[in-house]
């Protein structure tokens, strides 16, 4: 009876220790990405980062991928939020039993890690390629066809988050606007959708937390461009491609700019995060 | 007698239904996108489909001069990879989950949860950076000359560990996928552990079980479906990620049984390829897109039918 | 149309009669039945309870009221509920023309996530397009109505949601007699709320009862005796017995009845 007694402590012990040791696993992991990124980022920090453009190469900076990337995730976000909304509102306040919002409703969840490389194929077929036969080759990539692509990234998010939220909201508010005598649209636009703002708002800037980082799908869509360009139509920069192409380059220096941009990146995207959180804690608090 | 003027109730029955089916149409788009990447990379990969028919899926020659286009070596980089990131990734997300729900002090873990969930924030082309420039070194100096002279001396499986010591390779990209996905799985696995009832655990701890036996022998048989949904959800990721694998896989259409060997997988021959190619090639690439799309949709799926069938089942008590 | 409802107000208020006449009323919430065969007067000006065990089905009589049910799929009433007269489950009765007529109060307070005049002022919009100073005094006047005014006169623009439990439920009853309507539904309006916010609303339905006719459901059997005119008790779907409330809390007719005001069950 000891015996066993003993062998049962030794494996819960045991399994305690392992699940640790997976955990600092884990940790480790972050610490070494995080701290590689920062201090290999910090060495090409400079003026010359955010003055120059891409053009002059390893003596230049990224200043075209930098405003090429606010452009594209600017006019991303713009696209998917209202469709993302308008979607998310539908399965929450008109479909939440039918079968077609179940169906819907599942499938936003697979396009929410489907694999973003065959998004941006998808816009290659349906906008680049369309685009470059109407204008005779004129027109072919975009930030155009860039930011459809990220949109199509951010929709699911912000699809799912705004179902979520105004799923939370009491029905009695419904009934409440209704027993006024105003119609659903009223009551959703003006009451519902003001009710969950900062829950919704919170899923817009995780959506662009999302995309911000996002590589594969800028590669044939917005392509990529060593100038300065501003035009929706035009081949543009963006950092995680422009990354991508540096990474590959056997230059160190080149390296160097890659890792800045790294750097740029995440602590965009970890304030994107802060922020989202610091939204959602205070809409949290409001309607307690 | 002229027509009346529309009444109030009748404008707003008007609106109401012009609000709800624009909305509606917006849902739509979701269903739209789904079928729309499906059937136009279909409809691109179209020539080298019926061009080479099966011998797409079956052959290892991926020839752009000779005009050969065979899926394997891709696929094959795709599928091994993948399976080392789950073989890796499950256990260490379940004991990351069992430390957050179980072993942790209340005061540790949000923060670490937090720390977690950081890790899946983080862009994947900072990992394929990372893993290029920190993590492929450290496998080739440290790593895999161990691997060569421990495992690869074993009979069997010998061969997948022994080789030279690139860095780059299956392996390698296999383990970078599998921090990738570990935070996604271990939010499952935390999520669905913490809805099993306390009053559960309790009467097991009551009757002396460790707390190992109650994960072990109450709470994982309790949230099986659930557990494997997770595994699929990271699966899903790990078989379309590009950009974390695409610089430490080594972009070579071989096949070797040794997982120490540079390949390739058909995210990263998209990234590295599309660009230059055209006509047919262009096409092969498509095609490609086509088979990751359908695959990962079933694998994604799978997953969150098993992650709804416990959101019913809890709903029902 | 607004002179239409006033006029009608008026002749309404001529003669005490029977504002609202409920015949062999049935509810079904999908299969199930939740009312059997309901008929009640609630006359006009007064306050009308109505007591029960919980699910006995006075909440869903309520809510046949302004028909706020049909939000709900599944759910349907038939029989008659005559409004001065007229059947309102009668699908051709327009809903804003019924909305406006009779307003709710729920359980618990639900301000709009809007400024305390907003609030007031959204509904109001909504069925009529009054002038900005008309506006102004018609938001004040439910204000004071619902005495609520003196409280949050210097913070109207400032957010509903920063009100007290107490102020929020006046704010939720100034919201509907904005709209002047003729009935006011309260569905268990002091529930959520304390001893004092709970005087302070009573107090108002006493004087509320001058102008409007004012249905009330409520778990709290002292509420009904110290607030109703009249009381009814349901059980089990049923109504049981409806009568003046003196009569009801002294000398009820059924047993059920006296068995659940003395606290024999429920």
């Amino acid at each position: 009876m000891i015996g066993l007694y003993h062998r049962r402590a030794f494996v819960n012990v045991l399994a305690i220790l392992l699940a640790t040791a997976s955990t600092l696993i884990g940790l480790g992991f972050l610490a070494s990405i995080l701290w590689i990124t920062l201090a290999r980022g910090l060495v090409a920090f400079g003026m010359p980062l955010i003055t120059r453009i891409t053009a002059d190469g390893a003596q230049g900076g990224l200043a075209n991928a930098i405003v090429g990337s606010l452009i594209i995730d600017c006019m991303a976000i713009l696209i998917a939020a209202p469709l993302g909304v308008m979607a998310g509102t539908w399965l929450a306040e008109y479909a939440s039993r039918s079968r077609l919002g179940a169906l819907i409703r599942f499938m936003n969840d697979i396009l929410l890690s489907a694999p973003s490389i065959v998004l941006g194929l998808f816009i290659y077929m349906v906008v680049v390629l369309p685009m470059s036969a109407w204008s005779n080759g004129a027109v072919s990539f975009s930030a155009l066809a860039g930011a459809l692509a990220l949109a199509l990234i951010a929709l699911p998010v912000i699809v799912r988050t705004t179902d979520e939220m105004l799923r939370l909201l009491p029905s009695t508010l419904r009934e409440a606007a209704l027993s006024l005598g105003v119609p659903q649209w009223k009551l959703t636009t003006q009451v519902l959708l003001r009710a969950a703002g900062s829950g919704i708002l919170t899923g817009v800037l995780l959506a662009l937390a999302r995309l911000a980082g996002e590589t594969a799908p800028l590669l044939f869509t917005a392509f990529g461009n060593n100038f300065m360009a501003h035009g929706p139509l035009d081949k543009m920069a963006s950092l995680p491609a422009t990354i991508y192409q540096y990474t590959n380059d056997p230059d160190p220096a080149m390296h160097a700019i890659a890792w800045a941009g790294a750097l740029m990146i995440t602590l965009f995207v970890l304030a994107l995060g802060m922020l989202a959180r610091w939204f959602l804690s205070r809409g949290h608090l409001r309607h307690e | 007698m002229p027509a009346p003027a529309p009444r109030r109730a009748d404008l707003d029955a008007r609106r109401d239904r012009w609000f709800a089916h624009s909305l509606k149409a917006a849902a739509l788009l979701v269903l739209a996108v789904l079928l729309g990447a499906a059937l136009s990379t279909l409809w691109g990969g179209r020539e080298v489909l019926i061009g080479h028919g099966l011998d797409f899926l079956a052959s290892s020659q991926w020839n752009p001069v000779a005009g050969r286009y065979g899926a394997l070596a891709p696929v094959f980089g795709t599928v091994v990879t993948s399976f080392v990131a789950i073989l890796l990734a499950v256990p260490l997300a379940f004991g990351i989950a069992l430390f957050l729900t179980e072993i942790a002090p209340p005061w540790l873990r949000r923060p670490v949860s937090a720390a977690i969930e950081l890790l899946a924030a983080i862009p994947s082309i900072i990992y394929g950076m990372w893993g290029l420039f920190v993590f492929v070194p450290f496998m080739a100096e440290h790593i895999e000359p161990m691997l060569d002279a421990s495992l690869g001396q074993l009979p069997v499986i010998g061969a997948l560990f022994s080789g030279p010591p690139l860095g780059l390779g299956v392996l390698t990209a296999g383990i970078v996928l599998a921090v990738m996905i570990v935070p996604f799985i271990a939010a499952v696995m935390r999520e669905v552990f913490l809805a099993v009832p306390t009053r559960l655990k309790e009467s097991a701890r009551a009757l002396g079980a460790t707390p190992w036996e109650v994960v072990w022998h109450i709470v994982l048989p309790a949230t099986r479906s659930a557990v494997v949904g997770g595994i699929f959800l990271g699966l899903g990721r790990a078989l379309g990620e590009t950009m974390a694998v695409t610089f430490v896989l080594g972009n070579a259409y071989d096949i070797h049984a040794s997982l120490l060997m540079p390949g390739t997988s058909i995210s990263s021959s998209i990234a590295n390829e599309f660009n230059e190619a055209v006509g047919n090639h262009r096409s092969a690439l498509l095609a490609l897109g086509f088979l990751l799309f359908v695959v990962t949709f079933f694998v994604l799926l799978i997953a969150r039918l098993m992650l709804r069938r416990l959101a019913r089942r809890e709903g029902a008590t | 149309m607004n002179e239409l409802a006033a006029t009608q107000h008026t002749a309404a208020s001529l003669a005490p009669h029977n504002h609202i006449e409920v015949r062999g009323l049935d509810f079904h919430y999908h299969q199930q039945r939740a009312l059997n065969n309901i008929t009640l007067d609630i006359p006009a000006r007064n306050v009308t309870a109505i007591i029960g065990p919980s699910g006995c089905g006075k909440s869903t009589l309520l809510r046949v009221f302004n028909r706020i049910y049909a939000m709900h799929p599944g759910l349907r009433a038939s029989g008659e509920v005559l409004l001065d007269g007229e059947n309102i489950l009668d699908p051709r009765y327009s809903l804003n023309r019924l909305r406006s007529k009779v307003g709710m109060v729920f359980q618990k307070p639900v301000p709009f996530p809007m400024t305390i005049f907003e609030n007031i002022a959204w509904g109001i919009r909504h069925h009529e397009r009054p002038g900005r100073a008309e506006l102004a005094s018609r938001v004040e006047q439910a204000l004071r109505d619902a005495a609520l005014w003196d409280e949050v006169k210097d913070k109207l623009g400032g957010s509903a949601l920063g009100l007290s439990g107490g102020q929020q439920q006046r704010l939720c009853i100034a919201r509907c007699i904005a709209l002047r309507p003729q009935v006011l539904l309260l569905d268990e309006p002091t529930s959520a709320l304390d001893p004092i916010a709970t005087g302070r609303i009573e107090q108002l339905i006493d004087e509320l009862k001058r102008s409007y006719t004012i249905v009330i459901v409520t778990h709290n059997m002292q509420q009904a005796a110290r607030i109703s005119d009249r009381t009814a008790f349901m059980y089990m779907g049923e109504l049981i017995e409806m009568d003046a409330t003196e009569k009801i809390f002294t000398a009820p007719a059924r047993k059920q009845t006296e068995d659940y005001i003395t606290g024999r069950f429920g």
